[in-house]
């Protein structure tokens, strides 16, 4: 199943309760309620594996909720040429997920979207995710830059804010967002310094005294050997 | 509950395997002793692919690696925290100090940073120079030759530099600085402060046949699979054992006390087997603590009887006492020179590769005993919080703070890599009146009664906070730096961290010649028990403002030549 097609199921498989909040139509209930990140073998101790198990099966943000996230999320990051959206990372999923593992994001998540549809009904007369995506911008450029003075929009500012952090972490954390960053590490290597052209660039150069007793990684295999007064001598 | 007592006697019985238990298990063992370890967490070896999270991608977590339940997060191989379900601990009130514990083969150095720095000749004697607490008994030459022993055996990169009250030692090559870290070095010697390569336990460069050589994954506090840097379990217990020696480990074990028997001598220890929740008794000749300072003071403390009625090892009253943390404060800094930055692998060794020993005189200063520096930044891998207000640094920039879409996008780019950081880790006076002592009323799911703390820092940390910041400062503008959030000031003691932060507690067991102001000798054997000796940061007098891993180390190998040596003369 793709992010796409994961999220779609996410929306199905839901709670009625949330959607009559919003006073939706519910689609058919799908039972079928499958974690959305596998438990992987990360190294978790038995008591870990039992906290993650619960997180999955239990729900906090509701398919309404969801659907409105997903549509920020993507203003947030959209697409570009070269690489996917927020909602084609998973960011969705896993702000629902972190709202579940850190209980104290669940009333500003819940509470920021209802007051971006209530902005949005003042203004437009329909809920955020109803608008056109024109309105939707303009609704989002209101609270999008922090402000000097705390006006009415302040709330909103902040619960953008908090989702603008949240998508950002759960986008550049996928290996699409390590590809966009350039990150190349987390792999075995061997580092022998800032490359030439870096140091250049920055009108740097290591001092000949301290890089004269740096490893020689040419002999890193060769075991230590000291002289009495703790000169290595391999 | 019928207590099971085990048939077996142990020539020793070892309560901990982190650092002072693991080194003590090893010597003994080699000495020829059968040895039992009791963890009271479960069995941890990185070389296990179950356990392994050395390499793991973040999404490999579903919170991306974030400290919802690990303090240090996710991929941390710490088993444990500030904070553990069942096992609490109280205070008195109006004091602060956080506890923090790591349950598992190898306890806390699994996870920790590796800085291994030896006491230097003034950090033994700190009463000789500013009057305030004790002396050890014991000086640098007394420790110099274990120091250089744990140098051969367990290997330090580092440089000699003849470097005043750093003492040199038996050094593997340092690697080169990384970028953010030549910056560091150009802003600090603007700044009249001294730089030097850094001093951690990780292999770059063969030490033996058995472990790896560093792979630069930057990633030591999760355990290395290669065993290429320091680990109680990886280069102590796992080798004595793999070496045929008799190191019996019994995992998810919870001492409650050490047994004595009528004439007030040590048999054994009893503990909680957490699988099955029944006592059983382990019986042992010699008693060796090395749960961590506190968790030691509380064993000794719950270890009353018609002979030792406060606990033993308790007849001065000091047992507990002294407890000291070392003191933090650090700050950030945006640095505009590293904008933009054309990517490459700068993940390194697990910790930084430069960093500043303490570099000035007390004498002109407006407080007691000194503090080091540690620098961060980089190219690290993203996790959990990467992102997180991305666009402020637009203030400084001049950019726009706040937006969205692939504006947003070239403002993660832009600043990735384009901070660092500096702390400070400074030694704090040890007190009398700073404290653990048993909560008369709380119990811990295990029955045992738990401690409670009682802590404040004075103005000697508060004013060596005070200097860190203005050191901090100093150094980033001669960086071009631009330093971020406020300067704390005095309502919030200057940045100075709670007492427990830096987890570097000791003190709890302290040595002395004095029986009546101590409660070890500085062969750090109880006063009261000959059988009894505690291994970890318990018997510091004070801790300077090195990391104490590597002194743990020296004087648990200490102790454990004493502890063969008395064996042999029939004397315990």
């Amino acid at each position: 199943m793709d992010r796409r097609e994961s999220l779609k199921s996410l929306f199905v498989g839901t709670v009625a309760g949330g959607l009559a909040l919003n006073g939706c139509t519910p689609e058919a209930p799908d039972t079928e309620t499958k974690p959305l990140v596998e438990g992987k073998g990360y190294g978790r101790t038995e008591k870990e594996k039992i906290r993650d198990q619960k997180l999955h099966e239990e729900e906090f943000l509701v398919a309404s909720e969801l659907e409105t996230l997903a549509i920020l999320c993507d203003i947030i990051l959209p697409p570009t040429a070269e690489f996917g959206s927020a909602t084609d990372a998973g960011v969705p999923e896993f702000i629902a997920f972190m709202a579940k593992d850190i209980p104290r994001y669940q009333t500003p998540l819940r509470g920021g979207l209802m007051w971006l549809d209530n902005r949005s009904n003042a203004k437009f007369g329909l809920y955020f995710k109803a608008c056109s995506v024109d309105q939707q911008i303009e609704l989002v450029e209101e609270i999008a830059y922090p402000e000097e003075q705390p006006s009415a929009l302040a709330p909103g500012i902040a619960f953008f804010s908090l989702i603008r952090n949240l998508t950002l972490t759960g986008y550049y954390t996928t290996e699409m967002g390590f590809k966009e960053l350039g990150y190349i590490g987390n792999t075995p290597g061997v580092w022998d310094g800032v490359p030439d052209e870096v140091l250049k660039d920055h009108g740097m150069s290591y001092d000949p005294k301290w890089i004269k007793r740096c490893v020689d990684q040419s002999k890193r295999n060769d075991v230590a050997a000291w002289d009495e007064e703790g000169n290595l001598i391999t | 509950m019928q207590i099971i007592e085990s048939p077996e006697v142990y020539d020793v019985v070892i309560v901990g395997s982190g650092a002072g238990g693991g080194m003590a298990s090893k010597i003994l063992s080699e000495g020829g002793l059968n040895v039992a370890i009791l963890e009271a967490g479960p069995m941890f070896d990185p070389r296990d692919d179950t356990d392994r999270t050395q390499l793991r991608p973040p999404w490999e977590s579903p919170r991306r690696g974030a400290s919802s339940y690990r303090a240090f997060g996710d991929f941390d191989s710490a088993y444990g925290g500030w904070d553990i379900e069942g096992e609490p601990y109280t205070h008195k009130a109006g004091t602060e100090f956080d506890w923090y514990r790591s349950h598992m083969v190898g306890g806390r150095t699994n996870h920790w940073g590796r800085i291994s720095l030896r006491f230097g000749p003034k950090d033994f004697k700190r009463k000789d120079q500013d009057g305030l607490g004790d002396n050890w008994p014991i000086g640098y030459e007394d420790v110099k030759p274990y120091y250089d022993k744990v140098d051969k055996l367990i290997g330090v990169f580092g440089t000699k530099e003849d470097f005043p009250n750093e003492p040199n030692g038996y050094f593997l090559p340092p690697p080169k600085p990384r970028l953010h870290e030549l910056y560091y070095i150009k802003g600090a010697n603007k700044a009249n402060v001294p730089v030097i390569p850094s001093r951690l336990s990780i292999l770059t460069k063969k030490i033996n046949s058995k472990r790896g050589v560093c792979f630069y994954c930057g990633q030591c506090s999760r355990g290395c699979m290669a065993s290429a840097d320091f680990s109680s379990g990886t280069c102590l217990i796992f080798p004595a054992q793999e070496a045929g020696n008799q190191v019996k480990l019994f995992t998810n074990a919870m001492a409650r006390q050490v047994v004595v028997d009528k004439n007030g001598k040590a048999t054994g220890v009893s503990y909680i087997n957490k699988d099955d929740r029944q006592e059983y008794v382990i019986q042992g000749k010699t008693i060796v603590l090395a749960a961590s300072a506190c968790s030691s003071a509380r064993i000794l403390l719950n270890s009353k009887s018609s002979t030792f009625p406060n606990g033993l090892g308790n007849g001065s009253g000091t047992l507990g006492r002294y407890l000291h943390d070392s003191t933090g404060a650090s700050r950030m800094a945006f640095v505009p020179d590293l904008m933009n930055r054309k990517m490459y692998n700068e993940d390194g060794t697990g910790g930084m590769h430069v960093y500043t020993p303490w570099w000035l005189d007390n004498k002109k200063l407006d407080f007691p005993r000194g503090y080091h520096l540690e620098v961060w930044g980089g190219l690290g891998m993203p996790s959990y919080g990467f992102g997180f207000n991305a666009t402020e640094l637009n203030k400084y920039a001049g950019g726009v703070v706040g937006g969205y879409g692939n504006k947003l996008r070239e403002d993660v780019k832009r600043f990735y890599g384009a901070t660092m950081g500096i702390s400070g880790r400074g030694e704090s006076v040890p007190q009398y009146d700073n404290y653990c002592e048993i909560d008369p009323t709380v119990v811990d799911e295990w029955g045992i009664p738990v401690l409670r703390f009682h802590y404040k820092w004075t103005e000697h940390e508060r004013t060596q906070a005070k200097h860190m910041h203005e050191t901090f400062e100093s150094i980033f503008d001669a960086m071009g730096a631009q330093v971020l959030g406020e300067k704390p000031g005095e309502d919030s003691d200057y940045g100075l961290l709670a007492p427990g932060r830096i987890i570097h507690e000791v003190g709890t067991t302290r040595m002395g010649t004095d029986p009546n102001t101590s409660v070890v000798n500085q062969y750090m054997q109880l006063h009261e028990a000959d059988n009894v000796f505690v291994v970890d940061g318990g018997p510091f007098v004070s801790q300077a403002d090195k990391n104490p891993t590597w002194t743990i180390l020296a004087l648990s190998w200490r102790t454990s030549d004493y502890i063969l040596d008395q064996i042999n003369k029939q004397n315990i």
